[in-house]
Protein backbone atom coordinates (compact mmCIF):
# COMPACT_ATOMS: atom_id res chain seq x y z
CA UNK A 1 0.00 0.00 0.00
CA UNK A 2 1.33 3.20 -0.94
CA UNK A 3 2.33 5.54 1.92
CA UNK A 4 -0.30 8.15 2.28
CA UNK A 5 1.52 11.89 2.26
CA UNK A 6 0.23 14.50 4.97
CA UNK A 7 -2.25 16.91 3.41
CA UNK A 8 -0.91 20.44 3.17
CA UNK A 9 -2.47 22.77 4.64
CA UNK A 10 -3.94 25.28 2.74
CA UNK A 11 -2.66 28.86 3.26
CA UNK A 12 -5.19 30.88 1.18
CA UNK A 13 -6.53 33.46 4.07
CA UNK A 14 -3.01 33.90 5.75
CA UNK A 15 -3.57 37.01 3.55
CA UNK A 16 -7.03 37.55 5.57
CA UNK A 17 -5.29 37.02 9.09
CA UNK A 18 -2.66 39.23 7.79
CA UNK A 19 -4.96 41.88 6.60
CA UNK A 20 -6.94 42.04 9.75
CA UNK A 21 -3.92 43.09 12.05
CA UNK A 22 -2.38 44.86 9.78
CA UNK A 23 -5.67 46.97 10.07
CA UNK A 24 -5.36 47.22 13.88
CA UNK A 25 -2.31 48.92 14.19
CA UNK A 26 -2.91 51.16 11.08
CA UNK A 27 -6.27 52.25 13.55
CA UNK A 28 -4.13 52.47 16.55
CA UNK A 29 -1.24 53.70 15.46
CA UNK A 30 0.08 57.35 15.99
CA UNK A 31 3.20 58.74 15.17
CA UNK A 32 4.72 60.67 18.40
CA UNK A 33 5.52 63.94 17.47
CA UNK A 34 8.71 64.77 19.81
CA UNK A 35 10.69 67.46 18.63
CA UNK A 36 10.12 71.14 19.44
CA UNK A 37 11.92 74.65 20.23
CA UNK A 38 14.12 74.08 23.17
CA UNK A 39 14.23 76.61 26.00
CA UNK A 40 15.75 76.67 29.49
CA UNK A 41 13.45 78.82 32.44
CA UNK A 42 15.55 81.20 34.24
CA UNK A 43 15.53 79.74 38.33
CA UNK A 44 13.33 82.08 40.37
CA UNK A 45 14.89 84.25 42.21
CA UNK A 46 13.90 86.42 45.34
CA UNK A 47 16.45 89.12 45.61
CA UNK A 48 16.99 89.88 41.92
CA UNK A 49 20.17 92.40 41.70
CA UNK A 50 19.08 94.83 38.83
CA UNK A 51 22.28 94.75 36.58
CA UNK A 52 22.61 97.98 34.38
CA UNK A 53 22.47 97.45 30.77
CA UNK A 54 23.01 99.62 28.18
CA UNK A 55 19.93 100.45 26.13
CA UNK A 56 21.86 99.70 23.33
CA UNK A 57 22.37 96.76 23.62
CA UNK A 58 19.37 95.37 24.27
CA UNK A 59 17.11 94.37 21.35
CA UNK A 60 13.17 94.66 22.20
CA UNK A 61 10.60 92.39 20.75
CA UNK A 62 7.17 92.81 22.05
CA UNK A 63 3.91 91.13 20.54
CA UNK A 64 0.57 92.79 21.67
CA UNK A 65 -3.06 91.48 21.85
CA UNK A 66 -3.67 91.44 18.62
CA UNK A 67 -0.69 89.67 17.30
CA UNK A 68 1.56 92.68 16.04
CA UNK A 69 5.53 92.74 16.25
CA UNK A 70 6.56 95.70 17.83
CA UNK A 71 10.76 95.41 17.64
CA UNK A 72 13.16 98.31 18.54
CA UNK A 73 9.50 100.30 18.92
CA UNK A 74 8.76 100.15 15.06
CA UNK A 75 6.27 97.76 13.75
CA UNK A 76 7.82 94.84 11.92
CA UNK A 77 6.54 92.04 9.67
CA UNK A 78 7.78 88.65 11.04
CA UNK A 79 9.66 87.94 7.71
CA UNK A 80 11.74 90.17 8.66
CA UNK A 81 12.54 89.77 12.04
CA UNK A 82 15.30 87.28 11.35
CA UNK A 83 17.40 89.75 9.51
CA UNK A 84 16.79 92.19 12.08
CA UNK A 85 17.83 90.50 15.01
CA UNK A 86 21.08 88.76 12.85
CA UNK A 87 21.91 92.56 12.06
CA UNK A 88 21.83 93.45 15.75
CA UNK A 89 23.67 90.49 17.32
CA UNK A 90 26.08 90.91 14.65
CA UNK A 91 27.21 94.46 15.06
CA UNK A 92 30.35 94.23 17.13
CA UNK A 93 30.34 98.13 17.69
CA UNK A 94 32.16 98.11 20.63
CA UNK A 95 33.72 95.67 23.09
CA UNK A 96 33.18 92.96 25.19
CA UNK A 97 33.14 92.78 29.40
CA UNK A 98 36.82 91.42 29.43
CA UNK A 99 37.62 94.99 26.33
CA UNK A 100 37.82 92.14 23.33
CA UNK A 101 36.83 93.77 20.12
CA UNK A 102 34.79 91.46 18.03
CA UNK A 103 37.21 89.93 15.18
CA UNK A 104 34.76 87.25 13.70
CA UNK A 105 32.10 89.80 13.93
CA UNK A 106 30.73 90.96 9.88
CA UNK A 107 28.26 93.60 10.50
CA UNK A 108 28.15 97.65 10.52
CA UNK A 109 29.89 97.89 13.46
CA UNK A 110 27.38 101.07 13.90
CA UNK A 111 27.94 102.75 17.21
CA UNK A 112 24.68 103.15 18.02
CA UNK A 113 24.10 99.47 18.29
CA UNK A 114 25.21 96.23 20.02
CA UNK A 115 28.43 96.02 21.38
CA UNK A 116 29.46 92.46 21.16
CA UNK A 117 27.21 89.36 20.78
CA UNK A 118 28.60 88.59 24.56
CA UNK A 119 26.60 91.63 25.53
CA UNK A 120 23.81 91.66 22.98
CA UNK A 121 20.65 90.50 24.69
CA UNK A 122 17.45 89.99 22.63
CA UNK A 123 14.74 90.61 25.18
CA UNK A 124 10.81 89.00 23.76
CA UNK A 125 7.87 90.39 25.82
CA UNK A 126 4.18 89.42 25.13
CA UNK A 127 0.64 90.34 26.00
CA UNK A 128 -1.46 87.42 27.68
CA UNK A 129 -3.56 87.69 24.72
CA UNK A 130 -0.64 87.48 21.86
CA UNK A 131 -1.21 83.68 20.20
CA UNK A 132 0.82 80.83 20.54
CA UNK A 133 1.36 80.52 17.12
CA UNK A 134 3.05 84.06 16.56
CA UNK A 135 4.83 83.69 19.71
CA UNK A 136 6.55 80.50 18.85
CA UNK A 137 6.85 81.64 15.28
CA UNK A 138 8.86 84.73 16.74
CA UNK A 139 10.86 82.40 19.11
CA UNK A 140 11.39 80.04 16.16
CA UNK A 141 12.83 83.48 14.05
CA UNK A 142 14.84 84.07 16.70
CA UNK A 143 16.45 80.89 17.42
CA UNK A 144 16.85 81.13 13.71
CA UNK A 145 18.80 84.27 13.72
CA UNK A 146 21.66 82.60 16.10
CA UNK A 147 21.80 79.28 14.36
CA UNK A 148 22.21 81.52 11.33
CA UNK A 149 25.37 82.88 12.97
CA UNK A 150 26.42 79.77 14.66
CA UNK A 151 26.49 78.04 10.91
CA UNK A 152 27.88 80.94 9.75
CA UNK A 153 31.09 80.76 12.45
CA UNK A 154 31.27 77.16 12.20
CA UNK A 155 32.31 77.35 8.53
CA UNK A 156 35.17 79.82 9.36
CA UNK A 157 36.26 77.92 12.52
CA UNK A 158 35.60 74.22 11.55
CA UNK A 159 38.30 73.87 8.27
CA UNK A 160 41.20 75.05 10.94
CA UNK A 161 40.13 72.38 13.17
CA UNK A 162 39.88 70.10 10.62
CA UNK A 163 36.35 69.64 10.08
CA UNK A 164 35.28 70.50 6.83
CA UNK A 165 31.99 71.74 4.87
CA UNK A 166 30.12 71.01 8.58
CA UNK A 167 27.96 73.44 9.45
CA UNK A 168 26.88 74.21 13.43
CA UNK A 169 23.40 72.21 13.00
CA UNK A 170 25.75 69.25 11.56
CA UNK A 171 28.55 69.12 14.21
CA UNK A 172 25.50 69.12 16.73
CA UNK A 173 24.29 65.97 15.26
CA UNK A 174 27.49 64.16 14.81
CA UNK A 175 28.60 64.69 18.41
CA UNK A 176 25.44 63.30 19.67
CA UNK A 177 25.87 60.72 17.02
CA UNK A 178 27.72 57.68 18.50
CA UNK A 179 28.31 56.24 15.19
CA UNK A 180 30.49 59.00 13.30
CA UNK A 181 33.48 57.97 12.77
CA UNK A 182 35.47 61.74 13.60
CA UNK A 183 37.14 63.04 16.95
CA UNK A 184 34.17 63.91 18.96
CA UNK A 185 35.73 65.14 21.66
CA UNK A 186 37.43 67.86 19.73
CA UNK A 187 34.25 68.33 17.50
CA UNK A 188 32.53 69.51 21.25
CA UNK A 189 35.46 71.50 21.67
CA UNK A 190 34.44 73.64 18.69
CA UNK A 191 30.81 73.16 19.46
CA UNK A 192 31.66 75.01 22.77
CA UNK A 193 33.56 77.89 21.10
CA UNK A 194 30.95 78.91 18.80
CA UNK A 195 28.87 78.74 21.37
CA UNK A 196 30.67 81.13 23.86
CA UNK A 197 31.32 83.48 20.46
CA UNK A 198 27.32 83.93 19.94
CA UNK A 199 26.09 83.46 23.36
CA UNK A 200 22.19 82.74 22.90
CA UNK A 201 20.81 85.49 25.53
CA UNK A 202 17.10 85.39 24.75
CA UNK A 203 15.34 86.56 28.15
CA UNK A 204 11.77 86.99 28.35
CA UNK A 205 9.56 89.44 30.34
CA UNK A 206 7.13 88.59 32.63
CA UNK A 207 4.52 91.28 34.13
CA UNK B 1 -5.84 19.44 -39.76
CA UNK B 2 -5.02 22.49 -38.77
CA UNK B 3 -1.55 22.89 -37.13
CA UNK B 4 -2.32 25.99 -34.96
CA UNK B 5 -5.03 24.89 -32.25
CA UNK B 6 -7.03 27.64 -31.33
CA UNK B 7 -6.77 28.53 -27.58
CA UNK B 8 -9.91 27.72 -25.66
CA UNK B 9 -11.33 30.42 -24.49
CA UNK B 10 -9.73 33.62 -24.62
CA UNK B 11 -9.29 34.32 -21.08
CA UNK B 12 -6.61 36.17 -19.21
CA UNK B 13 -4.23 33.86 -16.93
CA UNK B 14 -5.58 34.78 -13.02
CA UNK B 15 -2.46 36.78 -11.38
CA UNK B 16 -0.65 35.05 -8.83
CA UNK B 17 -1.56 36.41 -5.42
CA UNK B 18 0.77 33.83 -3.60
CA UNK B 19 3.10 36.62 -2.35
CA UNK B 20 0.45 39.08 -1.41
CA UNK B 21 0.85 37.83 2.09
CA UNK B 22 4.33 38.88 2.23
CA UNK B 23 3.77 42.33 1.04
CA UNK B 24 1.19 42.63 3.74
CA UNK B 25 2.75 41.03 6.45
CA UNK B 26 5.68 43.77 5.55
CA UNK B 27 3.57 46.69 5.98
CA UNK B 28 2.15 44.43 9.02
CA UNK B 29 5.62 44.64 10.73
CA UNK B 30 6.22 47.98 9.73
CA UNK B 31 3.17 49.38 11.41
CA UNK B 32 3.65 46.91 14.23
CA UNK B 33 7.25 48.65 14.83
CA UNK B 34 5.98 52.19 14.25
CA UNK B 35 2.77 52.06 16.75
CA UNK B 36 3.07 53.64 19.84
CA UNK B 37 0.24 53.33 22.03
CA UNK B 38 -1.17 56.08 23.17
CA UNK B 39 -1.19 55.71 27.01
CA UNK B 40 -3.62 58.82 27.51
CA UNK B 41 -6.50 60.01 25.53
CA UNK B 42 -6.52 63.38 23.88
CA UNK B 43 -9.50 66.06 25.51
CA UNK B 44 -8.24 69.28 24.16
CA UNK B 45 -8.16 69.93 20.39
CA UNK B 46 -4.41 70.02 19.84
CA UNK B 47 -3.04 71.29 16.41
CA UNK B 48 0.43 72.25 17.19
CA UNK B 49 2.34 75.10 15.08
CA UNK B 50 5.18 74.41 12.98
CA UNK B 51 8.69 75.68 13.10
CA UNK B 52 11.80 74.58 11.73
CA UNK B 53 14.70 75.27 14.46
CA UNK B 54 13.85 72.45 15.98
CA UNK B 55 15.37 69.56 18.26
CA UNK B 56 14.68 66.40 18.55
CA UNK B 57 13.74 65.36 22.07
CA UNK B 58 16.56 62.60 23.44
CA UNK B 59 14.94 60.40 26.18
CA UNK B 60 11.82 59.73 25.63
CA UNK B 61 10.32 58.30 29.03
CA UNK B 62 12.11 61.68 30.38
CA UNK B 63 9.33 63.75 28.94
CA UNK B 64 6.29 65.24 31.10
CA UNK B 65 3.76 66.42 28.84
CA UNK B 66 1.59 68.89 29.28
CA UNK B 67 -1.64 69.64 27.20
CA UNK B 68 -3.26 73.12 26.41
CA UNK B 69 -5.94 73.83 24.46
CA UNK B 70 -9.97 74.05 23.45
CA UNK B 71 -11.60 71.17 25.13
CA UNK B 72 -12.99 68.42 22.47
CA UNK B 73 -16.16 68.67 21.43
CA UNK B 74 -17.71 66.21 23.66
CA UNK B 75 -16.56 67.96 26.33
CA UNK B 76 -17.46 71.65 25.47
CA UNK B 77 -20.65 71.29 27.23
CA UNK B 78 -19.13 70.33 30.19
CA UNK B 79 -15.85 72.67 30.39
CA UNK B 80 -16.82 75.49 27.82
CA UNK B 81 -15.23 76.80 25.15
CA UNK B 82 -11.67 78.66 27.28
CA UNK B 83 -8.59 76.60 26.45
CA UNK B 84 -7.65 74.80 29.34
CA UNK B 85 -4.95 72.32 30.42
CA UNK B 86 -4.64 68.57 30.70
CA UNK B 87 -2.67 66.68 32.40
CA UNK B 88 -2.52 62.78 32.25
CA UNK B 89 -5.85 61.54 31.69
CA UNK B 90 -8.02 64.27 33.58
CA UNK B 91 -8.60 68.43 33.11
CA UNK B 92 -6.23 70.53 35.46
CA UNK B 93 -5.80 73.53 36.66
CA UNK B 94 -2.80 75.87 36.87
CA UNK B 95 -2.29 75.32 40.09
CA UNK B 96 -1.97 71.44 40.10
CA UNK B 97 1.38 71.16 37.34
CA UNK B 98 3.53 71.61 41.12
CA UNK B 99 2.09 68.32 41.94
CA UNK B 100 1.93 66.83 38.97
CA UNK B 101 5.79 68.19 38.15
CA UNK B 102 6.21 65.97 42.09
CA UNK B 103 4.33 63.19 40.93
CA UNK B 104 6.44 62.71 37.90
CA UNK B 105 9.69 63.02 39.69
CA UNK B 106 8.89 60.53 42.35
CA UNK B 107 7.90 58.12 39.56
CA UNK B 108 11.20 57.80 38.30
CA UNK B 109 14.59 56.82 39.31
CA UNK B 110 16.57 59.55 41.48
CA UNK B 111 19.35 59.93 38.90
CA UNK B 112 17.05 60.63 36.10
CA UNK B 113 15.60 63.73 37.71
CA UNK B 114 17.88 66.07 36.57
CA UNK B 115 17.37 64.84 32.54
CA UNK B 116 13.14 65.33 33.02
CA UNK B 117 12.08 67.98 29.93
CA UNK B 118 8.77 69.35 30.44
CA UNK B 119 7.21 69.33 26.91
CA UNK B 120 4.44 71.67 26.36
CA UNK B 121 2.02 70.89 23.48
CA UNK B 122 -0.23 73.88 22.86
CA UNK B 123 -2.63 74.22 20.62
CA UNK B 124 -1.45 76.80 18.36
CA UNK B 125 -4.63 78.65 18.31
CA UNK B 126 -4.19 79.16 22.37
CA UNK B 127 -3.53 82.46 24.32
CA UNK B 128 -0.25 83.09 25.62
CA UNK B 129 -1.57 84.04 28.95
CA UNK B 130 -1.80 80.27 29.60
CA UNK B 131 1.22 79.57 28.91
CA UNK B 132 3.10 82.25 30.76
CA UNK B 133 1.34 80.80 33.69
CA UNK B 134 2.14 77.35 33.26
CA UNK B 135 6.08 78.48 32.69
CA UNK B 136 5.37 80.58 36.02
CA UNK B 137 4.69 77.40 37.84
CA UNK B 138 7.41 75.65 36.19
CA UNK B 139 9.52 78.10 37.43
CA UNK B 140 8.14 77.66 41.01
CA UNK B 141 8.47 73.80 40.64
CA UNK B 142 12.09 73.82 39.09
CA UNK B 143 11.49 71.93 36.20
CA UNK B 144 13.54 74.36 33.82
CA UNK B 145 14.45 72.36 30.71
CA UNK B 146 11.11 73.12 28.70
CA UNK B 147 10.25 72.05 25.14
CA UNK B 148 7.82 73.47 23.05
CA UNK B 149 6.29 70.65 20.78
CA UNK B 150 5.96 71.96 17.16
CA UNK B 151 5.79 69.91 13.59
CA UNK B 152 8.33 70.73 11.31
CA UNK B 153 7.41 73.22 8.95
CA UNK B 154 7.68 76.79 7.76
CA UNK B 155 6.61 79.34 10.23
CA UNK B 156 4.36 80.60 7.44
CA UNK B 157 2.01 77.98 7.92
CA UNK B 158 1.23 78.84 11.30
CA UNK B 159 -1.35 81.60 9.92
Amino acid sequence: MAKRSAPEVNAGSMADIAFLLLIFFLVTTTMEKDSGISRKLPPMEENEDDVVIKQKNIFTVKLNGRDQLLVEDELMELKDLRAAAVEFLDNGGGENADGQKCDYCKGKKDASSSDHPDKAIISLANNRETSYKLYISVQNELVGAYNELRNRRALEVGPQKGFNDMNFTEMNKNAKDVNWPGNRDKLKEVIDQIKKEYPQKLSEVIE
Amino acid sequence: MSKFKKKKGGDLPAVNTASLPDIVFMLLFFFMVATVMRDNTQMVENKLPSADQIEKLEKKNLVMHILVGKPSKQYKAQYGDEARIQLNDKFAEVNEIQAFIAAERASKREEEVPFLTTALKVDKEANMGIVTDIKQELRKANALKLNYTTIQGDVANNN
